[in-house]
């Protein structure tokens, strides 16, 4: 496994060659998926805090990046905005989470994605509702065009290299390990020194931030944004991705959003029965690998070392 | 000898029912004191209001003459306060090392320096030095979910001691725990408080393991402190034979 996964930059790289602009559209789509679900991962997966808002931080920062960049101003101010909004509105979300859990917490949460989604499709002034933003300029980065497919590609996946880089950090410092400490006995966690009202909250700071960096990156790769997309639909498709992948697992978030996006395209053939052939697969999987994929993988070739991952 | 707890007219009510009723006493710096009680007695109620986890209905809790009532246990735990929980509280999916890095490193500088320094936050070495003490160096890499159950009391206990506490706190340290582990955390507590010089109180059934371990023991019923003193003398006070055999 361990020789499979040096092997996966070599095989994104030289994927995009092999592939018509379809097929490259969809390895993107993935890429922006991904840094959604490692964000969500963080929150939930971490520090066992639900939240079904995730889709309205990746529409927080697609609209910042759409706003931004037909008003003229460069993508890399929008990922400064979306992370900074992301980060803030992310942490007076994790407010309620500090008195609820559970399922009470996935209604806080879920209602907060619905007020999202209705400013964005009813503050007209801003996002232009319904009608959504067109036309989102695709960065020119030092002189290099990211306009055709490929390119842009290649901008999505050094921003997932770097977000990978970032997350794997903090999951092997000593944050990691508070927020696994938190999720597993936030009692105990409390009573060896571990803030666990600071800690929840930086857990869904960060989390919404990496939703607001996947949503500047969504903007431009489908050049139209429009309310819908982010609506509760894609927030409970981001939570899918997390736990079909293997919740609390770093490489989950990267199996799940490739079984979300690819799935579908490779399930065309059985054109309306697509989401029954889904619903299926993920029932059946989760009642015999609640850790999905990644537990499924673990228990097929175990691993030597007894650590965590 | 200055004393490093003090507790003074400390109550606790829940509805009508006085769990905690008055009580006041102090334990002194190096002491090992024993709390006893019948089952229903407040000594759980008593702890967890010392500790932060509940707020007292009146009465004052004092660290090093600080007060410190109603502050938060993670406050607490960073001001020298360490505890064990009477049912098992490890961490299952960390292994042992991990158990004992995170049970010290909210000591270690500022949250943004945590998550920027050393992974182990730099405790590594320490973590080391406490599972040799507690004789745990072949589990150091398992799960702690996967050791037994007196292995996981032994590794709770350490991990309390982990950030060098001037108090610790114990509740019911000897239950379920075997014979022979049994003695190796009576050395090992002894040890501790011998060479440390941090201050205990324990929560105990374990008659046999209160009276070897205590040097005073204060006995509680009905939310009171009915009697109060050396082992020997509280054996055989006959308010505690009372209140242990009822009327």
């Amino acid at each position: 496994m361990k020789k499979a996964l040096l092997l996966l930059p070599i095989v994104l790289v030289a994927a995009p060659y092999a592939l018509k602009p379809y097929g490259i559209y969809l390895l993107s789509l993935w890429a922006v998926m991904t840094i959604a679900a490692i964000g969500l991962n963080l929150t939930l997966g971490y520090a066992g805090q639900i939240s079904l808002a995730q889709a309205s931080f990746v529409g927080i920062g697609a609209y910042t990046a759409a706003l931004l960049t037909t008003n003229g101003w460069p993508l890399a101010l929008a990922f400064i905005v979306a992370a900074v909004l992301g980060f803030t509105i992310g942490w007076l979300l994790g407010y309620p989470a500090l008195r609820v859990a559970h399922h009470y917490l996935a209604f806080v949460t879920l209602s907060f994605g619905t007020l999202v989604f209705l400013v964005l499709r009813n503050e007209e002034w801003l996002t232009k509702g319904v009608y959504g933003i067109s036309g989102i300029p695709r960065p020119m980065i030092l002189g290099w065009s990211t306009k055709a497919p490929i390119d842009f590609y290649f901008f999505c996946l050094a921003v997932l290299a770097l977000v990978s880089l970032a997350a794997g950090w903090l999951i092997h410092s000593p944050w990691g390990r508070a927020f696994t400490a938190l999720r597993e006995n936030p009692v105990r966690a409390l009573s060896l020194g571990v803030d666990t009202r600071r800690y929840t909250l930086m857990a869904f700071a960060l989390g919404s931030a990496l939703g607001g960096i996947a949503g500047v990156l969504y903007a431009p790769l489908v050049q139209f944004i429009e309310p819908t997309a982010f609506a509760v639909g894609l927030s409970f498709n981001l939570l899918l991705m997390v736990i079909v992948g293997g919740s609390g697992r770093f490489y989950g978030p990267f199996v799940g959003a490739a079984v979300s996006v690819l799935l579908p395209e490779w399930l065309r053939f059985s054109q309306g029965l697509y989401l029954m052939i889904y619903a299926i697969f993920v029932m059946v999987l989760l009642a015999f690998f609640p850790s999905g994929l990644l537990g499924l993988a673990e228990s097929l070739w175990p691993r030597s070392s007894k650590s965590r991952a | 000898m200055a004393a490093v707890l003090e507790v003074e007219s400390l109550s606790k009510s829940f509805g009508g029912i006085r769990a905690v009723d008055g009580v006041s006493f102090a334990v002194n710096e190096g002491e090992i004191l024993g709390l006893i009680g019948p089952n229903g007695s407040g000594k759980s109620t008593l702890f967890n209001c010392i500790l932060g986890q509940l707020v007292p209905s009146s009465g004052e809790v004092r660290l090093d003459g600080r007060a410190i009532t109603g502050r938060r246990p993670c406050d607490l735990n960073r001001l020298g306060v360490g505890r064990t929980f009477q049912l098992l509280q490890v961490f299952s999916q960390l292994s042992v090392r991990e158990n004992l890095i995170l049970a010290g490193q909210e000591h270690q500088g500022g949250m943004w320096s945590r998550l920027f320094g050393p992974r182990d936050a730099g405790l590594g070495p320490a973590a080391e030095r406490m599972i040799d003490f507690f004789r745990l160096s072949e589990l150091a890499a398992e799960r702690a979910g996967s050791l037994s159950y007196g292995q996981q009391k032994l590794l709770d206990v350490a991990m309390a001691f982990m950030a060098g506490p001037r108090l610790v706190l114990l509740d019911e340290p000897a239950g379920g725990v075997n014979l022979t582990m049994l003695g190796d955390l009576r050395e090992r507590l002894r040890a501790i408080n011998a060479e440390s010089r941090s201050t205990f109180v324990v929560i105990e059934h374990n008659m046999e393991f209160v009276m070897s371990i205590c040097t005073r023991i204060l006995v509680l019923a009905e939310g009171r402190i009915i009697a109060e003193g050396p082992p020997a003398a509280v054996r055989d006070d006959p308010r505690v034979i009372e209140a242990y055999l009822g009327h």
